[in-house]
């Protein structure tokens, strides 16, 4: 589900669209409407003391069944309530016997991929700017 | 008797029809993009997310593009916006150790496992204006690197290993977590509510108390020991899920200010620490927030608090700059019937001041 909330909802969508061109998919319903609210996002003092409240954050969440009866949730940061259905759809269809499989390769697998590059790309970026120091040879002698 | 002035309406509707119309500018100048602004004005977007304390960048930039710039203004509609969404809860603390980092550097040790790692930083730039900025310019692509697979602990850890630093104040696993969003404040504060206040304090009241400790109104000697900036991933226990969720990550800045000693006659001295840590791509806050940090530990570290920076009331009570510019601000709005009875008070004192002293002027010319 962290590939799911790091990726943008038509990304998801289309990647779903593919996979219902094979099998249809089962349908589904919602048991809690997408929904937008609020995180208190917490931090440690010292980077690994007690916790403190730094400030909140926009969370949309939304909760799906499948007729077969399967129940996923969905929660992602913004407020893109079809993103966070998107994710509950997927939660619940990986965990389904019929369509987990075809989901994590046709849905998370690509996706994590897709992550995995972008962030090789801004490691390779950042390690660019490491500094390398060396000892200046003072000319005696 | 109360008596109620209306008349105002037609005058503002037509003030806010007039300030939209400013607010486009030329329209012969294409408008500005939420997309843009989050893009190209990124550290703006940063400084309203953080002082506005919701992480959203659509939204503040939304907010900075509805201000005309105004940054305290924009802050002030997020805090607005804020209040209209329920809270679904608080997310488990986020862990700056696992970082991936974009930039780290330390100024107390040259070789940290992991290294100094510049970043997108303005630090060692001339500070020339680049013409070349004013159109059209396509920068080069950065340049690429190896990436190391070590890990980058933070300076603090490693310092804490060997004993020479203070360790972070614990707490219980469930102890409660001050919310000064939700309690009123009261002083003393404990330093998880004083972190949250430093955290959404205004950025530039907070250089300005960082910076009087430096000069000396409660030195306390601090060394960058690390400041990092980079993703962190969040992580929420959902109540309907059952386990903890997944929300996506944000980006961080952290500074770890390392300070001069304590010790007593059963504690060996160590360094002491004052923390920062702020929304986005935020390093003078963060570092000023982590000088005043360490400056509020006055009392807690016994040492004589006299400075501003060193008193909490006075620091926590006036950090806030949405409170602030309300009280501020306000005396534009209209104090007539104030104003009048004030009136009134100063003619009542001139008059008494002009009869007690008519007969002496009187007696004067007759000397």
């Amino acid at each position: 589900m962290a590939v799911l909330a790091q990726a943008e909802a038509g990304e998801i969508a289309a990647r779903l669209r593919n996979l219902a061109l094979d099998s249809a998919l089962p349908a589904h319903q919602d048991l809690r409407a997408p929904e937008n609210g609020l995180v208190m996002l917490r931090g440690r003092i010292g980077g690994d003391g007690a916790p403190f409240n730094l400030g909140e954050a926009t969370v949309s969440r939304a909760a799906v069944r499948l007729a077969s009866g399967e129940v996923g949730f969905g929660y992602t940061l913004g407020r893109d309530g079809d993103k966070a259905r998107l994710i509950a759809l997927c939660d619940a269809l990986v965990q389904s016997r019929d369509y987990g499989g075809a989901v994590e390769r046709g849905v998370i697998a690509p996706l994590r991929e897709q992550l995995m590059i972008r962030r090789k790309q801004a490691a390779a970026e950042t390690a660019a700017t490491k500094v390398d120091f060396y000892t200046m040879v003072r000319g005696e002698g | 008797m109360y008596v109620a002035v209306k008349g105002g309406e037609r005058a503002i509707e037509n003030a806010h029809r007039l300030l939209a119309h400013k607010r486009r500018g030329d329209q012969g100048v294409p408008e500005v993009t939420l997309d843009q602004i989050s893009e190209q004005l990124g550290l703006a977007v940063d400084r309203v997310m953080s002082e506005g304390s919701l992480y959203d960048r659509e939204l503040a930039a939304l907010a900075i593009k509805q201000a005309r710039g105004d940054l305290i203004e924009a802050i002030f509609l997020v805090r607005a916006f804020r209040a209209t969404l329920p809270r679904f809860g608080a997310s488990e603390p986020v862990d700056t150790g696992a970082m991936r980092v974009q930039r780290r550097v330390s100024s107390t040790f040259k070789d940290i496992p992991g290294g100094q790692i510049l970043g997108p930083t303005f630090d060692y730039t001339h500070r020339l204006l680049d013409p070349s900025l004013a159109e059209g310019f396509v920068p080069d692509a950065p340049a690429t690197a190896e990436a190391p697979t070590a890990p980058t602990p933070r300076v603090t850890d490693i310092l804490g290993r060997d004993g020479l630093i203070e360790p972070s104040p614990r707490a219980e696993d469930g102890a409660p977590v001050g919310d000064l969003t939700r309690e009123p404040l009261n002083f003393p504060a404990d330093r998880d509510l004083r972190l949250q206040n430093l955290a959404r304090g205004d950025e530039g009241f907070l250089l300005a108390m960082g910076y009087s400790t430096q000069r000396g109104y409660g030195r306390n000697h601090p060394f960058a020991g690390e400041i990092r900036f980079g993703e962190v991933e969040v992580e929420f226990i959902a109540e309907d899920a059952g386990f903890a969720v997944p929300l996506g990550s944000i980006e961080l800045t952290e500074c770890q200010m390392v300070n001069q000693f304590k010790g007593s006659a059963t504690e060996a001295p160590c360094f002491t620490r004052g923390y920062g840590l702020a929304f986005g791509q935020s390093e003078r806050k963060t570092m000023s927030m982590a000088l005043v940090d360490r400056a509020l530990r006055a009392r807690e570290l016994g040492e004589e608090a006299l400075a501003p920076a060193q008193d909490e009331e006075f620091v926590m009570s006036h950090s806030d700059n949405v409170q602030a510019t309300g009280f501020v601000e306000h005396l534009k709005l209209p104090h007539y019937v104030d104003f009048q009875s004030e009136l009134g008070l100063l003619r009542k004192l001139r008059q008494e001041f002009a009869d007690a002293n008519a007969p002496n002027a009187m007696k004067e010319a007759a000397e």
